[in-house]
């Protein structure tokens, strides 16, 4: 099965057509693949997706959105929603990754779409710069995801999830995909090179040392104000009742 | 007499000639202070406008207020390289390379927040004991104009630094200076030196920031503790304590080890804050550019409210004479705060003139003994709740699976509803309390003693109460209703019907009391 999977990433990035003789292979398994996947998306998706994923009134088409999309989306556990009130809820994925990249071949077969990430970006660590990907980060992401990647609120309900759990690859499908309330910030719009070192800086981010005493949840002043409040003034009334009794 | 004596007896003796000081010192250092822990809340802000003043010159020593770009060359690697203005560099720098720079930096904030909280609860204090009535009705003015003070100091301070979340505060405060009408823009361009943001703003708060305001201050306190001193502090009621004398203990040695010990107690819980909880993380933010933005841009504390009122104002406009007028920006973010502070100002005069008092009060009030100033504060509180809880509605939102809209519109609605809610609630809570009062001075205290009578009936035995808490339940005095007549002695009717109507309902919802028991009461209760 993992070799099924390796043999399907190499036959999704193999657009181009090549005399070697891995082609035919490539093709079958995908083929094979695409067939999976379709068996899956029918029994988990085609309720709302509908049949030939061409949407309905509760769910868009999927026909050219990917294999990124679903990557992301059912990778992460996004999809299939617990609950359609909000936005899709990051959880506990319910495919295995097979599966996954089964789904994903299958819709990717519907019609061309952003492709899943390769390696180009596991060096992401050597290529970028944390300083630029911080600048690129408060310029396109920071709005809604807060200055250290927190996440924050977005109208009626939806929100911007924090990125401290974020991989690479789902950063980047995030990107290239713009699933739920986000914008897609293509490879024009932010180039691949200025997308690892947004990565680089999201990673950083992630393990950035609490300098200065608890972090406070990094939210800015609320957390803040409401410490001063309770312990700050809690302390100070306990005392002053304290040496308030004891002169007596 | 020993020789050390002597010689210390010599020194003195030296300098009262000189100074004449001993006759003084002897009376000021016997003055004496009631003792009660909610009067140290004034103190705690005091002690932390000393540490601000202490950690503050501190930082001025590496900060350089300055909006000249530089590029940043420093240890901290996720902004190296990075242009900032200098006053964000140095920042950092003091931040990251001086010795104990960023424990002053967080010191310095910690106090500046408990700074904040410290004269809101002691005006809490004050408004809820009634202290401010006369005689001390300049120092409650002095008051609100420290805390008014506080709130603009507190906001440059932070705004110094010119990292990403302050230079977006500065961004409002200059939307709000520009929504003032007709004049708002030409106001904005002054404050900047030009368009926003400039080149001269950082530079020029912090002038303002430690020099003119931490004047202003010094003179102030100055002034609000002097008059304090003259007017002799306010007590609670207790035997032996009447309007004419202070009970308490002298200023020598009793408060003079007192106040020095608390002061370095609150310099320890500021410290201790410091030290375990980050604040303002100012490397976390960024430089500020106009063009960046974070989600859950927030003022600190005291501009919450502030900032609450901003975000639930729906977006009204005005295009007049070419001239646009930001009713979303003017209402919320001048004219409310405004009427909020004006009236706090003059409450002490609207309510001597409600109650038609004006007598001098140097007992304070058990706050249920005055319902309607109580029930009054507690509106007050709660259209500032309602205000910080829509200022932090997208922190909020997130952490509590709300969406900012539900929020936004339970304030928009609650800031109208809540407050006269709290206001009927806490009145009637004070009457029940005092019902409970005269309940307890009547019958006494419950013992949990069950007594059979002969004839079966269960009675529970009540002990009288101290006299001491008698006295204590009994003492206040309940002001009547003003009696205005519309006509005067002659049978004219007098001018104004409608201010004496309404200054009649006032004082009438006023003076809502539960009667304190009284001598007839008591030989009642003793007949059977």
């Amino acid at each position: 099965m993992l070799l099924l999977f390796a043999l399907f990433m190499i036959g999704t990035t193999f657009s181009v057509a090549s005399a070697s003789t891995k082609q035919a292979s490539g093709s079958l398994s995908r083929s094979v693949a695409i067939d999976e996947g379709r068996q899956i998306f029918l029994k988990g998706c085609s309720s709302c997706h509908g049949l030939n994923a061409e949407g309905g009134s509760i769910a868009p088409s999927l026909i050219g959105v990917g294999a990124a999309s679903v990557d992301f989306q059912v990778g992460t556990g996004r999809m299939p929603m617990a609950d359609m009130t909000v936005q899709a809820m990051r959880k506990t994925p319910a495919y295995t990754p097979e599966q996954v990249a089964a789904v994903a071949a299958y819709v990717a077969s519907l019609a061309p779409g952003p492709a899943i990430p390769g390696s180009e970006i596991v060096n992401y660590e050597r290529d970028g710069s944390t300083a630029e990907g911080g600048e690129l980060f408060r310029t396109n992401c920071a709005m809604c995801h807060n200055f250290a990647g927190q996440g924050g609120a977005l109208s009626q309900g939806k929100f911007a999830p924090t990125l401290m759990e974020s991989d690479p690859k789902t950063i980047v499908e995030a990107m290239i995909t713009g699933p739920q309330s986000m914008p897609v910030f293509s490879d024009k719009i932010i180039t691949p090179a200025e997308k690892l070192s947004i990565i680089k800086w999201i990673k950083a981010a992630q393990v950035e040392p609490s300098l200065g005493g608890a972090a406070l949840g990094r939210v800015g002043p609320v957390t803040e104000g409401l410490l001063a409040w309770t312990l700050g003034l809690g302390l100070l009334i306990g005392i002053a009742v304290w040496l308030a009794t004891k002169a007596r | 007499m020993t020789a050390k004596e002597k010689a210390l007896g010599n020194v003195a003796n030296y300098v009262d000639e000189r100074t004449g000081a001993a006759a003084w010192m002897k009376k000021n250092l016997n003055k004496v202070f009631p003792d009660h822990w909610s009067f140290m809340l004034g103190e705690v802000a005091l002690y932390s406008f000393i540490i601000l003043l202490l950690s503050g010159v501190f930082l001025t020593f590496w900060f350089d207020p300055s909006q000249r770009e530089v590029l940043y060359q420093g240890d901290y690697q996720p902004l190296s390289g990075l242009k900032m203005s200098a006053a964000y560099a140095s920042t950092l720098h003091i931040s990251f390379d001086i010795r104990g720079g960023l424990l002053m930096r967080q010191i310095h904030h910690w106090a500046a927040l408990l700074f904040m909280v410290a004269m809101v609860a002691h005006l809490m204090r004050v408004f809820f004991t009634g202290a401010f009535r006369k005689p001390r009705e300049f120092n409650w003015i002095i008051g609100v104009g420290l805390v008014t003070l506080g709130i603009v100091e507190g906001f440059l301070g932070y705004s110094l630094p010119d990292d990403l979340l302050s230079g977006t505060g500065i961004r409002i405060a200059e939307a709000i200076l520009q929504a003032i009408p007709v004049v708002g823009t030409y106001l904005a361009f002054f404050a900047f030196g030009g368009p926003f943001p400039g080149e001269v703003f950082i530079p020029r708060i912090f002038t303002v920031h430690v020099l003119l305001l931490p004047g202003i201050f010094l003179a102030l306190i100055t002034a609000h503790l002097m008059l304090v001193w003259y007017q002799k502090h306010t007590q609670y009621p207790g035997p032996g304590r009447t309007e004419k004398n202070v009970v308490g203990y002298p200023l020598m040695p009793i408060y003079m080890a007192k106040a020095g010990g608390f002061f370095f107690i609150v310099f320890g819980v500021i410290a201790f804050l410091s030290t375990v909880a980050s604040i303002n993380a100012i490397w976390l933010y960024g430089p500020y550019t106009p063009g960046q933005i974070s989600a859950g841009s927030q003022p600190d504390w005291y501009m919450g409210w502030l900032d609450g009122l901003v975000r639930m104002a729906p977006p009204l406009e005005t295009h007049a004479f070419g001239h646009t007028i930001s009713w979303n920006i003017l209402i919320p973010g001048l004219i409310v705060p405004g009427i909020l502070f004006t009236g706090m100002a003059l409450y002490p005069f609207i309510e001597s003139w409600i109650t038609g008092d004006k007598r001098e009060h140097h007992l304070l009030d058990r706050p249920r003994n005055a319902p309607n100033r109580t029930a009054l504060g507690a509106m007050s509180v709660t259209f500032i709740l309602v205000t910080l809880f829509n200022g932090g509605n997208d922190i909020i939102a997130t952490n509590f699976s709300l969406t900012i809209n539900q929020i936004m519109w339970f304030s928009r609605i609650g800031i109208f509803v809540l407050p006269p809610i709290a206001f009927v609630i806490t009145k009637r809570l004070c009457l029940s309390l005092q019902r409970a009062d005269r309940d307890l001075v009547l019958h006494g205290t419950e013992t949990g003693t069950l007594l059979r009578l002969p004839h079966g009936e269960f009675v529970e035995v009540h002990a009288p109460i101290s006299q001491v808490d008698a006295w204590k339940l009994t003492q206040h005095e309940q002001i009547p209703a003003l009696e205005l007549s519309t006509e005067d002695s002659h049978g004219v009717r007098r001018g104004n019907a409608l201010r004496n109507k309404l200054r009649s309902r006032m004082s009438q919802a006023a003076s809502d009391q539960v009667a304190k028991p009284n001598e007839t009461d008591l030989k009642e209760l003793e007949g059977h």
